[in-house]
């Protein structure tokens, strides 16, 4: 495919990786914010392709690794209920909460439904005028857009019967958050390329000068994270620190101007609960209350709900980078994918789940970076 | 969850509220709101995500930052190749 294959030709990447070991000359430590950027790092073993002198460590990019257990047994609470079709990406239907998860409540008699869009779950409400349809609208800023665009759309067409239970997280402020730490090491990012595709790129501007280390919006094929990580290096290695875009090609410094336009309109930034890490000041949208009705916490009175992380998993510090999962004494004994502790185990975009996947046996780059 | 595939506008249409596109990705295609970026047009690369194209890609940026990539390969090819020429062939003095 176009856009796809030329990012995972072979010979460019090793000639990237060659560059890099060319440059660098002392110990760097780089943190891959997305997820799904540290799913591609694994799939095809590109930490395996750079000098001992550059450490990987992941970040906090995966929505539904960070969100906190209360919102989880909040999903639960309301996708039990017999009057609701609950709605959600496949992602989170097997991310444990504090009894249960949302498998066991579709096994249990709870109608639960996967969908590839929260468009899908607009229509379920359209064909169900008798059931409440919630959407679990979970995200950082590149799903939130969709996501106000489903309410947005609900609330035009005048549906009384489509709400969501919204849990969206941003980026830079949990950044902050991880930066500000005494503990961390990081000492160059890898930026999302998605998220960056909607919000831009002048945040991780402040980042950089904030905290004087180099920002690289990254793209998420092997060539792309090679070449983030050499242009990182080539900055550390002549004492910059300033935002450099990869992605050119989809990202720009202004971002999605309409999808950061409907989500000002449906959503407001508020305090923001992050697993095993806590409340982090203005990290999270909520919904605004001009969409109350939209509003799934306030419809089902789940407000109430709290709940405690189990001590068990480490995953706080494993999305701060301060961890790696084989640093945990359960991963891949007592917590697999078939019986996850804590949600980077399960989802697809989870650290710990990319360590188990791939880590025994990756498709190196040597065999052509194929999926 | 952040994954964003790209894709190939082929067609757009008005349905209500919204406009939707069919985009191909390799050999599927499948319908893609493009309300979230109403400048794409049939012919356009955009990237795709949870059913909404969120970004137009630019295809002449792609093809810049791509050939010097290349550039950058073939530089340390000819280092090499010229590092090869001077090194004393084997067993020689």
């Amino acid at each position: 495919m176009k856009y796809i294959d030329e990012y995972r030709d072979a010979g460019l990447a090793q000639s990237i990786a060659q560059a890099i070991r060319a440059r660098v000359t002392r110990p760097w430590v780089l943190m891959e914010i997305c997820g799904g950027q540290t799913h591609a790092i694994m799939r095809y073993g590109l930490d395996e392709l750079l000098p001992p002198e550059i450490e990987l460590v992941h970040g906090p990019g995966c929505p539904v690794c960070v969100a906190p257990l209360e919102i989880i047994d909040k999903a639960l609470s309301i996708a039990a209920r017999p009057e609701v079709i609950f709605v959600s990406y496949g992602d989170m239907l097997r991310v444990p909460g504090s009894q249960t998860d949302l498998f066991r409540v579709k096994a249990a008699g709870g109608d639960v439904r996967i969908a590839y869009s929260p468009m899908d779950a607009v229509k379920l409400a359209r064909e169900n005028p008798s059931r409440q349809v919630v959407f679990f609208g979970i995200g950082f800023e590149t799903t939130a857009p969709a996501n106000a665009m489903a309410v947005w759309q609900a609330k035009q067409e005048g549906l009384r019967n489509f709400s969501m239970l919204a849990a969206h997280v941003l980026v830079p402020p949990a950044m902050r958050a991880i930066l500000g730490s005494p503990a961390c090491r990081v000492q160059g990012l890898i930026a999302p390329g998605h998220v960056c595709a909607v919000m831009g790129w002048r945040e991780y501007q402040d980042l950089a000068h904030e905290f004087r280390l180099p920002v690289v919006i990254g793209g998420f094929e092997p060539v792309d994270l090679l070449e983030a990580i050499r242009l990182l290096v080539a900055q550390l290695e002549e004492g910059r620190a300033e935002v450099e875009n990869q992605y050119v090609r989809s990202v720009t410094r202004e971002g999605n101007q309409a999808a950061q336009r409907i989500m000002a309109k449906v959503f407001e930034v508020c305090d923001q609960k992050w697993r095993g890490i806590g409340a982090i000041p203005a990290s999270g949208y909520r919904i605004r209350r001009e969409f109350a009705d939209y509003d799934a916490e306030r419809i089902f009175g789940t407000d109430q709900i709290t709940a405690e992380e189990p001590k068990e998993c480490i995953s706080a510090l494993v999305l701060q980078g301060l961890k790696k999962p084989a640093d945990c004494a359960a991963f891949g004994a007592r917590c697999t994918p078939e019986s996850p502790l804590g949600a980077p185990m399960v989802s697809s975009e989870g650290v710990c789940a990319a360590h188990y996947a791939y880590r025994r046996r990756a498709p190196r780059i040597e065999e052509g970076c194929r999926p | 969850m952040c994954l964003a595939v790209p894709g190939k506008v082929l067609e757009s249409t008005d349905v209500g509220l919204n406009r939707i596109a069919k985009v191909q990705f390799g050999g599927v295609t499948r319908n893609v709101y493009l309300d979230l970026l109403p400048e794409a047009g049939v012919g356009d690369y955009v990237l795709v995500h949870v059913g909404f194209a969120i970004s137009k890609i630019d295809e002449a940026e792609a093809h810049r930052t791509y050939a010097l990539l290349e550039e950058l390969g073939a530089n340390l090819d000819n280092e090499e190749d010229a590092a090869d020429a001077a090194r004393p062939p084997e067993g020689g003095a």
